[in-house]
């Protein structure tokens, strides 16, 4: 098994690990969990040489090529920095999360959804498939709201989940969108030929609707304005989720959809403008908000917004060096974020509050996490060799060497510098605050140092801040330019690393932010008065308060379409059925074609006159329902007659039998309804009813018509050739069935037996009373069984069962089978049930109608599978002649023992339907005996 | 021929139709019931009208077309099905909920019109 495939599954299965190994202590656990993710970063680094070196590996299991979905994995530069950074510091974080998380919690399911999240995060950004990045960026969002909910029976979690969920689930479909179209236009769902065909992707009409689609999927998850705002409430997930996901990982998806898909959409006006502006907007806006937060993770969250919002700017900026900046800030905003994330929950979890305004002058009490967060805030601020520092002055450089804005273009670096000045203003806030500022104040906890080992993420996290601030080409300069190069698709320009680059602009605009920073902090006081004028705007409440509004509209809507009238229904789907049938008759010159009609003769004529006077009959005395029954039952016998006189025997037979089953089936359940329907349309309904029924039957008489008097280009004479030589039969429609089209029938025989399986139970629990007379009012009669009746049926039974037998072996040959000799014997067994009732039957006819079901269902598909001994497909058909002495010629086929499991479908359902509805009338109903 | 058979469909499906409408479950199961049979009379005639031309080999000299023959048979027994299913629902309906209504409406129970009379009086 090649590795790339095993850096993920190793992960997947690290999702059961903790499950398994939760009932140990929770070092144990950790431990346990943390195996799988360090086995795969293991692996990552095995082949990092080689990928530093320029390489780039993938692997794909086609699944269904011809729609492009496949199993694709691919590292190069940008996947191993984001493999780095999604096992590094997810190890990091569950070492951490061993000491944040307390007894209580359930430490085994935490860990596997954070693995699961893992998991997911590694999909995003080693796929290689478009359709495979959009599956884990929606598993990213699943397991995000997990964690975030995790602790679920506090409400602001379960609100801040379901936000997050769908401000990011919904950018999903829209990624989903962008991304299946970007694969259409290209014409390959495969990443490196979408990233190579940038120039033709550019060019195509529909650049725009990719791009928009693609970025709004990219803006969600990013927590870019205008969606920034579900960031600061999935605050309320466990301080190690806010740490790995909220700032390191999941946040950074957005962020690398965009540096992944640079060479292919990037370098045009469009994405310069919405994505740069949209950064500086969100970069802002980040900062500003940052600023008047009081809860500790709240201004951390709202300065992650900013950074986003910073990366999101040099992206868009459209020159190669700015997507180097954005890379490398990636990496050193996830290295301080984290560090601070975890710093903010040593400080919560041992001091027992986040609010700034009661944390002060901390440094006393845990002088070491102090200076660990002082020295990550300053990288944050952008403080001179700490990594921060680096990355903003290339991001300066590079607002000053962007040109796109025209004229105005100065603005970019003034509001850079801007930003900036509130990036140092918030950094000092946090220190200042926190650690100096006076003394605590109503704390719940004495503040004092965490357990040894809690502190060691923190540890790594700023000593690598220090490193690259210091050593920045050595610790990194391969990995970023690596990364640079897989982002670009095309060589990196050259840039220099270093700390120092002498006295110029960008050096000039880090000092004015930083004592700026300063100068606004230290007239904080009257920024929060102005702050305060302000009325406060919860988006947490406006989401809720729209998603209310939401539900009410669907609500309403939801009772105006759906309220429980099934005329309404029918109504409406009739009315679009009106007018998509009659729209195209429009354009129909005439109704009658040019085939010759069939001269009438008086006997067709008497039938059509009957037919329609049973018809209308049927409708004008529907309330009397036993006399509309009969009328319903004439114009079943005409149309058995119809299909006689034009040429379908197998029709008629079946049509006729199905017609006495349907009427005594109707009667049974008519001794249990209501005999009369009462007078309840209004006079308008009934002419409107009368209106659609006439425009409806017109149309259908319109289409029949024009249909028959057209020449017919058939297919059937397919069948009407092979039928003898290929079916062994000469009646064509029995062969069709049994042969042509077995596999047609074989389903219909299935939902035959699951319609009376279904009817089987929804009879078994009836509560129905027994009416004890007739809707006028006269009992029933006692005297159920006429003695005349009951002997003369029986001594029909026999017959008719020959019968039957005579109609199924001549069905291959001439008209019958086994849907029509099924009915036949159907017919006759109900007799006897109608003559000599449900107990005298029970005795003599021990007949499991539900084993018969599923036997002929059964013989039916072996029969089928029969064939595949003869290394023949599935319901191949085999037939022969014999000779025998007194009977003579005949012949077996495969096809007649198809027919036999037809046969005993159709029985056996017919009579489970029948007996079981006739056993309620008898005192045979099952009232206690319920088995079910 | 044609045209008295295509009238003959018409008034059974607008008699379907119109049965289907209405508000109560039974009118709604014959109507379903009427419908089915324009339905398989419809596809029937898709095939052409034919007379004296069975589809069985050697017994005429053109033959019909079986295929629409073939549809149509397993259509009116499933069809049945479906009736059976359809009027035993309707039959499940009233003794769980006391009332034969499609219509939306809750009809009042007697306890609830006894309680109406005896409040006026």
């Amino acid at each position: 098994m090649n590795t790339l495939l095993c850096i993920p599954l190793l992960v997947l299965i690290g999702t059961i690990v903790p499950l398994c190994s939760a009932r140990y202590s929770r070092t144990a656990c950790a431990f346990l969990t943390a195996a799988m993710p360090a086995l795969a970063l293991f692996l990552v680094l095995e082949l990092a040489p080689a990928i530093l070196g320029g390489e780039r590996f993938t692997t794909s299991i086609p699944w269904v090529p011809s729609i492009g979905l496949e199993l694709a994995f691919r590292l190069d530069g940008l996947a191993l920095l984001f493999s780095f950074l999604i096992l590094g510091i997810g190890l990091l974080i569950i070492l951490y999360a061993r000491y944040y998380l307390s007894e209580k919690d359930n430490i085994g399911k935490f860990f596997s959804y954070l693995i699961l999240f893992m998991f997911a995060m590694l999909g995003v950004v080693m796929s290689d498939n478009l359709i495979q990045i959009w599956v884990f960026w929606e598993l990213t969002s699943i397991s995000s709201f997990l964690l975030i909910s995790f602790w679920g029976h506090k409400s602001d979690a379960r609100k801040g989940a379901r936000m997050a969920l769908t401000i990011t689930g919904a950018g999903g479909l829209f990624l989903l969108a962008g991304l299946l179209i970007l694969g259409n236009v290209v014409g390959s769902f495969d990443l490196q030929t979408v990233l190579d065909s940038g120039d033709m992707i550019r060019a195509h009409a529909l650049y725009p609707v990719i791009v928009v689609l693609i970025l709004i999927g990219a803006f969600t998850k990013s927590a870019q304005f205008p969606f920034h705002f579900w960031l600061p409430n999935a605050m309320a997930a466990p301080t190690p989720v806010s740490a790995y996901l909220h700032s390191a990982t999941m946040v950074k998806a957005g962020i690398f959809l965009m540096a992944r898909f640079y060479p292919s959409l990037a370098g045009t006006e469009l994405w310069f403008l919405i994505v740069s502006l949209t950064g500086l907007a969100t970069f802002l806006l980040g900062g500003y908000l940052a600023l008047f937060q009081h809860d500790l993770k709240g201004l951390l969250a709202n300065s992650t917004i900013s950074h986003l919002g910073l990366i999101t700017l040099l992206l868009g900026m459209g020159s190669d060096l700015a997507l180097v900046a954005a890379i490398f800030h990636i990496i050193n905003h996830a290295t301080f974020k984290a560090s601070l994330f975890m710093a903010a929950g040593i400080i919560d979890h041992e001091s027992g509050s986040r609010d700034m305004r009661q944390l002060n002058g901390l440094w006393k009490y845990m002088p070491y996490t102090a200076t660990l967060a002082m020295v990550a805030a300053s990288a944050m601020a952008g403080v001179p060799l700490l990594n921060g520092f680096l990355s903003k002055e290339m991001f300066f450089t590079e607002t000053l060497h962007q040109g796109s804005l025209g004229s105005l273009s100065w603005m970019v670096p003034v509001l850079a510098t801007l930003g900036g000045v509130l990036s140092v203003a918030y950094s000092t806030r946090f220190i200042h605050d926190v650690f100096f500022n006076g003394e605590p104040i109503n704390l719940p906890k004495t503040p004092h140092e965490p357990p040894r080992y809690m502190r060691v993420p923190v540890e790594v996290l700023v000593a690598l801040c220090l490193l690259v601030g210091i050593l920045p080409s050595l610790i990194v300069g391969d990995l970023l330019y690596s990364a640079s190069f897989a982002a670009l698709n095309s060589p990196v320009p050259d840039y220099s690393l270093s700390i120092w680059h002498g006295f110029n602009l960008p050096l000039l605009m880090s000092f004015i932010a930083f004592f700026g920073g300063l100068l606004v902090y230290y007239n904080r006081q009257h920024l929060y008065k102005f702050q305060a004028q302000f009325p406060s705007n919860d988006p947490k409440l406006v989401f809720e308060r729209s998603i209310q509004a939401l539900v009410t509209w669907c609500k309403w809507f939801i009772g105006v379409f759906e309220n429980g009238s099934l005329q309404r229904y029918t109504y409406f789907v009739l009315s679009f059925a009106i007018i998509v049938s009659a729209y195209p008759l429009l354009d129909l010159d005439t109704t009658a074609g040019q085939r010759p009609e069939i001269p009438l003769d008086a006997l067709s004529i008497t039938g059509a006159v009957l037919l329609t006077i049973g018809s209308l009959a049927t409708v004008v005395w529907h309330r009397r329902r036993m006399v509309a029954l009969l009328t319903l039952s004439v114009v079943g016998l005409i149309v058995s007659l119809a299909f006689a006189k034009f040429s379908a025997p197998d029709l008629a037979l079946t049509q006729l039998s199905v017609e006495v089953v349907t009427i005594i089936l109707l009667m049974l359940a008519l001794f249990f309804l209501p005999q009369k329907t009462p007078k309840e349309s209004s006079p308008r309904r009934v002419v409107r009813d009368l209106g659609i029924s006439a425009m409806i039957g017109g149309i259908i008489g319109t289409v029949i018509y024009a249909i028959m008097t057209r020449p017919l280009d058939t297919i059937s004479t397919f069948f009407t050739e092979n039928s003898k030589t290929g079916g062994g039969g000469t009646n064509v429609v029995n062969v069709i069935l049994v042969d042509f089209r077995g596999f047609d029938t074989l389903g219909e025989i299935t939902v035959l037996g699951i319609a009376a399986l279904g009817i089987f139970k929804l009879i078994s629990r009836m509560r129905l009373y027994m009416p004890s007379s007739d809707d006028g009012g006269r009992p029933w009669s006692s005297d159920r069984h006429p003695l005349m009746l009951s002997v003369v049926s029986q001594s029909l039974l026999p017959l008719a069962l020959l019968v039957s037998a005579y109609i199924f072996l001549r069905g291959h040959n001439m008209p019958g089978g086994g849907f029509i000799a099924g009915l036949i014997t159907s017919v006759a067994i109900i007799q006897q049930y109608v003559a000599h009732g449900v107990d005298w039957i029970k005795d003599r006819l021990k007949l499991d109608y539900q084993i018969m079901i599923g036997s002929g269902i059964g013989i039916a598909a072996l029969t089928g599978l029969g064939s595949w001994f003869f290394g023949e497909s599935f319901l191949t058909s085999w037939f022969d002649y014999f000779y025998l002495p007194v009977i003579g010629k005949f012949e077996l086929a495969s096809a007649m023992l198809f027919d036999l499991g037809v046969f005993l479908t159709v029985v056996g359902a017919t009579m489970l339907i029948l007996a079981n509805l006739g056993q309620l009338t008898t005192s045979e109903r099952p009232v206690h005996e319920e088995d079910a | 021929m044609e045209g008295v058979y295509a009238f003959c469909v018409g008034v059974m499906t607008a008699c379907g139709i119109f049965l289907t409408l209405r508000g109560r479950t039974f009118p709604v199961v014959v109507g379903l019931t009427l419908l089915s049979y324009a339905v398989n009379l419809f596809l029937f005639a898709s095939g052409r009208l034919k007379l004296e031309a069975a589809a069985v080999l050697g017994m005429s000299d053109s033959y019909g077309d079986p295929l629409p023959q073939a549809l149509v048979l397993t259509a009116i027994v499933i069809g049945f099905a479906m009736t059976a299913f359809a009027v035993i629902l309707a039959m499940r309906a009233r003794a769980d909920l006391g009332n034969d209504h499609v219509d939306g409406r809750i009809p009042k129970t007697p306890v609830e019109q006894r309680q109406k009379s005896g409040g006026q009086r």
